[in-house]
């Protein structure tokens, strides 16, 4: 049987919104001393409560609006009932048949195929984060729990994707994309790593022929972008084989093990939740007006699709550098930053795209957190423009930004490491090579033209680089004629 | 006469005029909790020196001749299902034994600015379910007009305590006639507000929807005064409705010629006390004497009130008291083997039977599969008894009904069988599921010397007129005012 890949996913992102999305306790948790950051309303203290955070409304619809949603203008809230010890009300204060936003879609490009597709959205709705179990050492070996409710209560937009997804790079394609419109939108950070942007998937094969569809499966605990790939392909992989040996996909939800690289079933349909959802007596129905949603919409910022295409067109780029470059908003900001004061685009892209991006991801950095500023990173390049460093010496000079935090000048201040300007001394250096190296003297002067290139890397070593390649050559041809 | 057998519009006025002081009649108010207090059993946590010591700064404002608040030095008992802050809440239940709430509810803190002390927490059914205060884990509160009869409930601790004199004025909670029941039973006056009127902040919730927080008083007058105070909007809870609070006192003073009342039909059919019967009719005719006229009217969909309100109000405990899990606070058993057997075992013994009963049965109406049969339908059914209401208030100002079928029962008469116990509340229930506010004021006495409570049901918002009706009622009752004469089964053996 061929089968073809069918992916849907939720994701859940954190709203940045100052206060938390039932109380006036900070949404600034990370990193704060356990439950300090909490109250009787997000601690779920009997007889407290919620009381909805504006903001949150604000924030939630700005993000339905840019995924092109529908808003709902009377929603609700629902509770979802559940025991856990990091849910201290023991129900989720949620949306459930009337949610926010509905049908909306989002367009991502494939590369490979050149391909544009538009990825609908099932549902974009508004509900609370609950807190954090932390264990001493690890869960299975802890001979307790702990319960940290700081994170209780913080505002979380829930994002549902039809199951349009053929492969797990498309889905890793579309997660990039969003991450960086909830960035621009400035409703989220995106972080992956540190929970604010999640990602759960539903995946499931269909029989290419018949169209019949296959069992699903749902994948949680997959924290970055490249885990959500790999997971994803996992299962791609775990499930045709289970086909292939005649066996049967059950329904269940499985964990993505980052450590073992694979999934591990958590539990059955048979052991699934009923959340017995019913309307959040606490609350009012969420009405939104029509002013309200079309000033939200005039005042939306610049998407990156937007952003992607001015790129193109200000910068003279090309679309793929454009794309990459839009692809988070602080990188577009890097970029953009930096071309203000830098006119050679392209040379500027590539160095970013390049260099930069290569050593944050070997440093597991963000951008926000380079190192080399985009003010350094021009003064390197102006170097560069000036002569004063090859192209080849920028490379080391960049290592040593990277590493340092200090600017290009100062490098090259302190380790002498600059071009040789001084005409007298590379000749020196030529006459040096050239009475070194007789042989290829003959060959040139037989036309051999490689062995011009041969003496002009003699020369470079001497100096260590720091000779200008285009002067060393006419250096070496003029004194072979002499 | 002692002084904590005044009101608390007699005892402000006195304290106004140097007559008395509050730290006297908070000096009486303790001398009768010692004295009677072990057979009512209303109270579970006593606030004697705090609240000698606020009487104490009552007085010494009089002294100095500050302008006084509206509620100086009134000694008010809170049922134990309202947060106070720095004092347990255990609305009645092992499970919350020993929490301390670090907040106040708004009504608390409204009532302090008022210049109320409060004196203690009174007992109550766990939760407030249950209409006979039988239901508490700390014991059941005794009715001070038969010590072998229930005080009702589930305010049974609140309306005993004021009944008693224990406390000038005291604060229930209302979710299915909670506070009304019980002040018939104990001869005085409950009033249940509109849903929205009084923040449930701090409320420790049983049925979300259903729940609001009255006054439990000795006369109309107090209610008033207390309505005055309590009500209004807050911002820390969204169904608190923000509309002005009328001068409650004010409206009590007009009269209530051509009020139109109507007196719905289907609450005077079976299982009503002959004596309740009476009574109504005999109160009927004072309110025509006083001009009002009066019309029997119907509400048809009434039959369907007490299966929807109590699919409503459990599958909403269900989740509301899904938090008492022994994890955050309250109960927690020793020994479990891991987070499932500590659920379990924590909620199978912190909570009582009742409470485990509804919880039960509240889960089955949400589950998947029948939550459309049954929650869904008790919601639209819900609606058809508004409606019923709706199209009454369009013809009449007021209605007029029993508040319970029967006086007072005695303990242990309906413990067995839960569904008997249920009706006591046919009449008060489908008031919450409407939300309209109703008063229950005494109008006489059975035979055998057992308050007998008149209802009188307003629209949304439509306090002031009940408060009226009342007030012109109370003041026109042929039927003489008394006083429960408190007497044990020993005492009363003696004396007879």
């Amino acid at each position: 049987m061929k089968e073809e890949v069918v992916i849907g996913l939720e994701i859940h992102i954190q709203l940045m919104t100052k206060a938390k999305m039932f109380c006036h306790c900070s949404t600034d948790y990370i990193g704060k001393e356990p439950n300090t950051n909490t109250c009787p309303v997000c601690l779920g203290l009997p007889g407290s409560l919620p009381v909805l955070n504006k903001k949150v409304l604000e924030f939630a619809i700005r993000t339905a609006v840019a995924l092109n949603c529908k808003i709902n203008q009377v929603s609700r809230f629902h509770r979802k009932n559940y025991f856990y010890p990091d849910l201290p009300k023991a129900y989720q204060i949620s949306q459930y048949d009337t949610p926010l936003g509905v049908n909306g879609y989002m367009e991502i490009s494939l590369p490979e195929s050149k391909e544009k597709r538009k990825i609908r959205i099932t549902r974009v709705h508004i509900e609370e984060d609950a807190g954090k179990l932390v264990h001493e050492g690890d869960i299975t070996s802890s001979p307790y729990s702990l319960v940290d409710y700081n994170r209780c209560g913080i505002p979380l937009a829930e994002i549902v994707t039809e199951p349009d997804f053929s492969s797990p790079e498309e889905a890793r394609i579309f997660l990039v994309k969003l991450r960086s419109i909830v960035q621009h939108l400035g409703v989220c950070d995106g972080n992956m790593e540190e929970g604010s942007m999640r990602c759960d998937a539903n995946i499931s094969l269909k029989d290419a022929k018949t169209s019949a569809l296959g069992t699903k499966v749902e994948i949680k605990n997959m924290n970055s972008f490249k885990a959500v790939k790999k997971a994803l392909q996992f299962e791609v992989d775990r499930q045709k084989k289970l086909l292939d040996e005649g066996g049967k996909i059950i329904q269940e939800t499985r964990h993505w093990d980052e450590s073992k690289n694979i999934t591990v079933s958590m539990r059955s349909k048979e052991e699934a939740h009923d959340y017995r959802y019913f309307p959040e007596p606490d609350l009012l129905p969420l009405k939104v007006d029509l002013k309200m949603i079309d000033e939200i919409r005039k005042n939306l910022p610049e998407l990156p699709e937007a952003r992607r295409k001015r790129f193109i067109k200000d910068y003279q780029i090309p679309e793929y550098d454009a794309e990459i470059l839009t692809s988070s908003k602080a990188l577009g900001d890097y970029y953009e930053k930096a071309a203000s004061s830098y006119s050679n685009r392209k040379v500027l892209s590539n160095w970013i795209m390049g260099e930069l991006l290569r050593n944050l991801n070997e440093e597991k950095k963000e951008i926000e957190y380079s190192p080399i500023s985009s003010e350094n990173l021009v003064g390197m390049l102006n170097l560069i423009d000036k002569g004063v460093i090859s192209g080849k010496m920028a490379k080391d000079i960049f290592e040593k930004m990277f590493k340092t935090g200090k600017d290009a000048s100062q490098i090259v201040k302190e380790s002498g490491i600059t071009q040789i300007t001084d005409e007298n001394e590379l000749f020196k250096v030529v006459d040096k090579v050239i009475n070194e190296n007789p042989k290829s003297v003959d060959d040139f002067n037989q036309g051999k033209e490689k062995a011009l290139n041969y003496l002009v890397g003699q020369v470079m070593r001497y100096t260590k680089g720091r000779a200008k390649p285009d002067f060393v050559f006419e250096a070496i041809k003029q004194r072979i004629k002499e | 006469m002692t002084l904590n057998q005044l009101t608390a519009h007699e005892v402000v006025n006195l304290i106004k005029k140097k007559k008395i002081t509050a730290y006297e009649v908070m000096q009486d108010i303790f001398n009768q909790i010692d004295k009677v207090d072990n057979l009512i059993k209303a109270f579970l946590i006593i606030n004697r020196e705090e609240a000698l010591r606020q009487a104490k700064e009552i007085d010494a404002k009089v002294k100095n001749g500050e302008e006084l608040p509206p509620l100086a030095g009134i000694a008010v008992a809170i049922k134990d299902i309202i947060a106070t802050q720095g004092t347990e809440t255990t609305c009645g239940s092992k499970i919350l034994k020993g929490f301390i709430p670090p907040y106040n509810a708004t009504v608390i803190n409204k009532l302090r600015e008022a210049g109320a002390i409060i004196i203690g927490k009174t007992n109550m059914d766990e939760f407030a379910m249950g209409s006979s205060t039988e239901n508490s884990a700390f014991g059941p509160t005794y009715n001070p007009w038969d010590l072998e009869r229930v005080p009702g409930g589930s305010s049974g601790g609140s309306a005993a305590a004021v009944a008693a004199d224990e406390a000038i004025v005291a604060l229930g909670t209302d979710t299915g006639g909670s506070i009304r029941q019980p002040a018939s039973f104990c001869g005085i006056v409950g009033l249940k507000p509109t849903y929205g009127r009084v923040s449930r902040y701090g409320l420790i919730a049983y049925a979300s929807s259903l729940d609001q927080i009255g006054p439990i008083t000795k006369d109309v007058t107090d209610c008033a005064l207390i309505m005055k105070v309590i009500s209004g909007h807050d911002n820390m809870d969204s169904t608190s409705v923000n509309l002005e609070v009328p001068d409650y006192l004010k409206y009590c003073q007009a009269g209530i010629k051509d009020l139109k009342i109507g007196v719905p039909m289907e609450y005077f059919i079976e299982g009503i006390d002959p004596e309740v019967k009476s009574a109504l009719n005999r109160t009927l005719k004072i309110f025509e004497k006083l001009g009002a006229n009066i019309e029997e009217t119907s509400l048809p969909h009434t039959e369907y009130s007490l299966p929807t309100y109590y699919l409503i109000a459990i599958a909403e405990a269900s989740s509301n008291l899904a938090r008492y899990d022994g994890v955050q606070y309250g109960y927690r058993v020793e020994d479990y083997e891991d987070l499932s057997s500590m659920y379990q075992k924590t909620r199978s013994e912190g909570f009582g039977s009742e409470v485990k009963r509804r919880i039960m049965l509240g889960t089955y109406a949400l589950s998947s599969g029948y939550y459309d049969a049954y929650y869904l339908k008790a919601q639209k059914v819900r609606t058809l008894i508004k409606e019923d209401f709706d199209k009454a208030f369009s013809k009449y100002d007021i209605l007029i009904a029993p508040t319970s079928p029967t006086p007072a029962f005695k303990l242990n008469e309906k413990v067995s069988n839960s569904l008997t116990m249920y009706l006591s509340d046919i009449y008060t229930n489908p008031i919450n599921l409407a939300g309209i506010p109703a008063i229950s004021i005494n109008c006489g006495y059975s035979k055998s010397n057992l308050p007998i409570g008149l209802q009188i049901i307003g629209k949304h918002f439509g306090e002031g007129t009940i408060l009226r009706a009342a007030f012109n009622f109370e003041q026109n009752n042929d039927v003489e005012k008394k006083k429960p004469s408190i007497k044990s089964a020993k005492h009363k053996e003696a004396t007879e």
